[in-house]
């Protein structure tokens, strides 16, 4: 009843943790029920569900799931038939495809309190997170012990060496108040696909700080329209741990693409 | 599962026989998506979720009986309204759909 030659366990945690994109399958229900197999990128799959033709079709879609950050169950016929006409009278195996991929990256620009508070709570949410300021003296490890990285160093590098990285998961965040630092920060981060970027200041400084971008060319509403400044959800928050709060919740509002309302003030149910 | 490695590893150098419950699916509303993950080692000891702590406890007696033998790898379903459910149910009226396996692989 097991298929499993080989050990596929110490594999799956090494990707993982080395945050390489695997796909974990396991048969859930037909006949090697528990039969595993690990899918990714750029290599050839490992273990197997049972039957060649199977490992083959399930590889393949396998590789979409991890590619598209997706897990679920699909249905096959015991060699990997996916047509509806080919699975009439057959028994079906079921898999799941849970896919493990790298955790998503929130820069934060400005060694400031804020930025501990942020960087703080990006990683109970499971961020891996890049703190980066110019000022030697600010951006410190021993200030910022959270981060995974703690970068000296002005915007347009960063975003010139590591900008393409950043997908619609991504966030950048921009506590600076600093035009000198701010305006270059926005500048390489409308050049990315990063999924949300929030720039802290009052409404005084955002003003200020769209004649200064306007200056070096921005002018786009398109462009523009992505900025979330001033940064965060109302919620009133006034410390640097609240306003952390404010700001992811605003990334999690606008991923999930809710209006952020109380839950008490709406309907309809809380899990979706 | 990311979060269980450490874990996982601890017990597996101990010599623990371990058993895996993950959600593969929910349907309506679910506090845990699929993905979510609790371990389980011969011992009684666990770590990781799989719901709200609604119905972790029944998850625990299953997992044990499938690392003693008694029952095979399996998928399970907890619900609210459904006959086969267990006595134990979510509270917020979803279904999840469980698979639960000795980490045999």
């Amino acid at each position: 009843m097991t298929l499993q030659p080989m050990s596929l366990y110490p594999i799956f945690a090494e990707r993982v943790r080395s945050n390489i994109p695997v796909a974990l399958v396991t048969v859930i229900d037909g006949p090697h029920i528990g039969a595993t197999m690990l899918v990714s990128p750029s290599t050839d799959a490992v273990g197997t569900l049972g039957d060649s033709e199977l490992d083959r079709v399930v590889a393949r879609d396998a590789l979409g799931e991890v590619e598209a950050g997706r897990t679920g169950v699909r249905h096959y016929g015991p060699q990997g038939q996916t047509t509806p006409e080919d699975l009439v009278d057959t028994p079906t195996v079921r898999v799941f495809i849970e896919a493990f991929s790298p955790p998503p990256t929130m820069w934060i620009f400005g060694a400031v309190d804020f930025t501990a508070a942020l960087a703080k709570v990006a990683k109970v949410l499971g961020y891996y997170v890049v703190v980066c300021d110019a000022r030697e003296v600010f951006a410190t490890r021993r200030r910022f012990p959270m981060a995974d990285e703690v970068l000296v160093s002005w915007p347009a590098p960063l975003f010139s060496q590591r900008g393409s990285a950043l997908t619609s998961r991504d966030a950048v965040c921009i506590l600076t108040h600093d035009p000198k630092f701010d305006v270059p920060a926005v500048q390489g981060a409308l050049a990315t696909n990063v999924g949300y970027i929030g720039v802290m200041g009052s409404r005084k400084t955002h003003a200020k700080r769209l004649e200064r971008l306007a200056e070096v060319g921005i002018t786009s509403a398109d462009q523009l329209a992505r900025l979330m400044s001033p940064i965060g959800l109302d919620i009133g928050a006034r410390t640097p741990e609240e306003t952390a709060i404010s700001i992811v919740g605003e990334i999690i509002a606008r991923r999930t693409g809710r209006g952020a309302p109380s839950l008490r003030d709406s309907d309809g149910p809380i899990h979706k | 599962m990311r979060e269980l490695l450490n874990d996982i590893e601890r017990w597996q150098q101990a010599g623990k026989q371990i058993a895996v419950a993950r959600v593969v699916d929910i349907e309506g509303s679910g506090p845990r998506d699929p993905g979510a993950a609790m371990a389980v080692n011969e011992d009684g000891e666990v770590v990781g979720s799989v719901s709200g702590g609604c119905v972790e406890g029944a998850v625990v007696a299953e997992a044990l009986e499938i690392l003693g033998g008694d029952k095979q790898p399996r998928l399970v379903k907890f619900g609210y309204s459904d006959d086969e459910a267990f006595a134990v149910g979510l509270t917020c009226g979803g279904i999840i759909h469980l698979f639960i396996a000795p980490l045999s692989w």
